[in-house]
């Protein structure tokens, strides 16, 4: 896009075209003859990186919303079912949740690296600021996606974020309303959500062909901060910048597939594993990890209007980094003090992230006045002062004088960078796991669960035997919904035959109808049919306990966890610890203790549990020794029986848990085989210009 | 993208039956999809929220203002935190009135707020006395 180019395809059909529109021409200048500068690090590969997030973003997305069905009543169970019926639904869901999730932390490494080398400065304000628009864009593409699996955390998200522009005086509330399409978050909320969802990234799209036309009018920056100025300073961008992107791609692919098929839900909120339910605030509304640093904002100022107003300058205040950073040293490599004060911002960033997750109490609000404070600071105060005050290092002359000074001296140590800003994503993404339910619940300790680890599998015998413990047990109670007698015959499951699934199915009565006389009518279960609910709808299931309804199961080992604290939640990461709902769950069935401790009053009708939060559980103890019988000799012991069912649980929330590991595994053999390839490619290809 | 007018019909006017609500309890209804609490106060509770001197409110308004004249002992309030739209507890917080989970706005026994982010009271939905144990709201 720079330019005339010269370029001549050889072969006479693509020169007929090239004649009529020089399409391969502007393909060839923009993307193979470009002038890239030679002494490009791997922070410029998130460029290429963010592109193919994009590509990944929206082609997942028009799958997914083939099998998405957009109404406040189907869309959680839509999700369920994409995840479990859709051919690799699980994979594609995966991919485009924990994809928005890649696509930020890329894009926020894209943003640093742009503020410490200086790249918003003139000649490219331009580039600058259509890359903000772009980032409001993602923001608010996101927190739309997060909607549309309407569980909990999106619809309060949804209110939340909705009641934002409330704030705004006079035409605030006609502005909710319009959001809302009603008189609060509902059907027609979703609806409207889904469409701009669905239209959003296609505006990204847009504006990223614009993004990229100013990079290629301006010319990329670099970290040395000077202009090319001879054709020694730069590279052809095929095949060197090519290949260097592709080898960037592949390791991020490694991060992306590690989420993937290890810790999918690692990112994401239990919460939103509960159906959205418009009368029940959640204890503690976070939006996601990549919004953490803006809510912490808001919520440190405590006039509503004058929140909202600072959570949105911190975003706007970027457009005018070109103008608030008047140095003329675009690199920080040769500005010491700015070089200081950029790490103590980014360190500022990362700890509201982490306040954005903590409950709004005490110390909390204090460091978030404070921080947020900082936040402005640096781009109101330091930025302005230090150009006027600050003495920066000589720059070279030229790009090819930095390379070959740099030559001599050591490498740059990319891997423990890369590393470090690993730990730093996890610590910042893991902190929104933290502030969940922590009201008095004693931990749950850990178990050694064989769906555990990167090579996990469901223990056959376990799962019978938790079938059996749900069936004579839990299934007085507790639904099963998202379940299907068809289930148990798959591979992944119990391991029963078609044939005994199908017997097993008979054994329950099931509703259908209504027949040709207009009545409904009771038949035996086939395989295809759920399992039954104890009653006939939730009011049912209140009345008939105390005023607090059953959960349904099938989701309940995910939907369920407990804050890990600190330094663990980063440990999680490393080991893949994803048992926070089976430990809890194991725990609360065995946590259940006849003698209430002193300074512990439980209500009539509850039951004390040592593990429940709040202690106060409506259920009574469940299990008992020699409760159920076991046909395989397994001792009958409580311990037993919750170790079974919730290993029967964690399958009904997770059934293709087993080939998501396994497809995993060969997903990392070849990434690895395809990033070392690319590596050497990359060396061969470069040996010249280094 | 205003409410259709299949959402607005939804929103009509609900009449609640408040024979059963005894003396310090409370119900929710959900009127235009948002909850209302209808709490029948006890002597304490009015007299509390009669005591405290209007002016020293963040978002100063009488009791008397927000119930209806001869029906004080009824407080209906639409159950959604001023701050940013999640429903308070009843029967929580140190005013015997209502506690948002969220981000720990307080409200008394007559809706206002009096600790925590929130701008402004809970507000009263439109309502008359059909008759002393019905209500109509909106």
């Amino acid at each position: 896009m720079s330019g005339p180019s010269d370029y001549q395809p050889s072969n006479p059909a693509l020169q007929w075209i090239e004649r009529r529109l020089p399409i391969f021409g502007l393909m060839h200048s923009s993307f193979v003859a470009y002038p890239t500068p030679r002494n490009l690090n791997y922070w410029w590969t998130f460029g290429a990186i963010l592109s193919f997030m994009l590509g990944i973003q929206i082609l997942t997305g028009v799958i997914l919303a083939m099998h998405y069905t957009p109404h406040a009543d189907l869309a959680f169970k839509s999700v369920e079912l994409i995840v479990r019926d859709v051919n690799y639904g699980w994979l594609l869901r995966n991919m485009h949740a924990v994809g928005a999730s890649m696509f930020f932390f890329a894009v926020y490494v894209h943003m640093l690296r742009g503020l410490y080398y200086g790249s918003y400065k003139e000649p490219r304000e331009v580039l600058w600021i259509l890359g903000v628009i772009i980032y409001l864009l993602m923001m608010a593409t996101g927190f739309m996606g997060y909607v549309l699996p309407w569980g909990q955390m999106s619809f309060w998200g949804a209110t939340v974020i909705t009641n934002l522009f409330s704030a705004i005086p006079y035409v605030g509330e006609s502005i909710v309303t319009l959001l809302w399409g009603g008189y609060s978050v509902g059907n027609p909320t979703l609806n409207r959500f889904f469409s701009l969802h669905y239209l959003l990234p296609f505006l990204i799209a847009g504006v990223v062909v614009l993004h990229v036309w100013a990079l290629h009018v301006a010319g990329q920056n670099n970290p040395d901060g000077v202009e090319p100025k001879t054709e020694k300073d730069t590279v052809p961008f095929t095949p060197h910048a090519t290949i260097k992107d592709m080898f960037g791609v592949a390791c991020f692919l490694l991060l992306y597939a590690w989420f993937i098929f290890y810790m999918p839900n690692y990112l994401g909120d239990a919460d939103n594993y509960i159906p959205a339910n418009p009368g029940v605030t959640p204890p503690h509304i976070v939006p996601e990890w990549y919004y953490l640093p803006f809510y912490a904002i808001l919520r440190s100022i405590p006039n509503k209007l004058a929140g909202v107003i600072a959570m949105f300058s911190a975003i706007i205040i970027l457009c005018f980094l070109p103008w608030l950073d008047s140095a003329r040293t675009r690199s920080s490599k040769y500005r010491p003090l700015a070089k200081q004060f950029f790490w103590i911002f980014v360190v500022v960033c990362i700890l509201l992230g982490y306040l954005g997750a903590q409950p709004p109490e005490g110390i909390y609000v204090i460091a978030g006045r404070v921080l947020t404070v900082c936040y402005f600071a640096y781009f109101l105060i330091v930025l302005p002062l230090l150009s006027r005050i600050e003495k920066p290092r000589p720059v070279p002359n030229s790009i090819s004088d930095a390379v070959l000074a740099k030559t001599g001296s050591r490498s740059t140590p990319m891997v423990s960078t890369a590393i470090v800003l690993a730990l730093a994503g996890a610590l910042f993404a893991a902190s929104a796991d933290k502030a969940r339910a922590e009201e008095g619940g004693t931990k749950p300790p850990g178990n050694s669960w064989s769906f555990a680890g990167p090579f996990g599998k469901y223990d056959r015998g376990a799962l019978q035997r938790g079938l059996k413990v749900y069936k004579e047990v839990c299934s007085n109670c507790h639904a099963l919904s998202y379940v299907a007698f068809r289930n148990l015959a798959e591979a992944g499951g119990p391991g029963y035959s078609v044939a005994q699934a199908a017997a097993f199915a008979s054994e329950y009565k099931i509703k259908d109808g209504p027949n040709d006389q207009g009545e409904m009518f009771e038949r035996p279960g086939r395989p295809a049919d759920y399992f039954p609910s104890p009653f006939p709808n939730e009011q049912a299931a209140r009345a008939a306990n105390g005023g607090a309804a059953p959960p349904d199961l099938s989701l309940i080992t995910k939907a369920r966890s407990y804050g890990r604290g600190f330094p663990m939640f980063i440990i999680d990461f490393f080991s893949q610890y994803q048992e926070q709902g089976p430990d809890y769950v194991s725990a609360v069935l065995q946590g259940f203790e006849d003698k209430v401790p002193e300074g512990v009053t439980i209500p009539e009708g509850s039951y004390y549990n040592k593990y429940f939060p709040g202690h106060a559980i409506k259920m009574p103890k469940p299990l008992s020794d020699g409760q159920v019988t076991y046909d395989d000799g397994s001792p009958t012991t409580v311990a037993q029986y919750a170790k079974d069912v919730t290993t029967f649980l964690m399958w009904t929330a997770e059934p293709h848990m087993e080939a998501r590991k396994r497809l995993g595994l060969q997903v990392f053999v070849f990434l690895i085989i395809f990033a070392f390839l690319m590596y050497f490619t990359k060396k061969k290809v470069w040996a010249d210009s280094h | 993208m205003n409410p259709d007018a299949s959402t607005i019909a939804a929103g009509a006017p609900i009449e609640v039956d408040l024979s059963p609500v005894a003396e310090g309890q409370d119900i929710k209804v959900f009127w235009r999809g948002k909850p209302i609490y209808i709490s029948h106060r006890t002597k304490k509770q009015i007299d509390e929220a009669r005591a405290v001197p209007v002016a020293s409110l963040p978002d100063p308004q009488s009791d008397e203002a927000r119930v209806k004249s001869g029906h004080d002992q009824w407080l209906v309030v639409i159950g959604i935190c001023t701050h940013l739209g999640c429903i308070p507890i009843a029967h929580e917080g140190n005013y015997d009135g209502f506690f948002c989970p969220c981000h720990g706005s307080q409200y008394d026994s007559s809706g206002r707020i009096r600790q925590g982010p929130a701008p402004a009271n809970l507000p009263v939905p439109p309502y008359t006395f059909v008759s002393d144990t019905k209500i109509q709201i909106g």
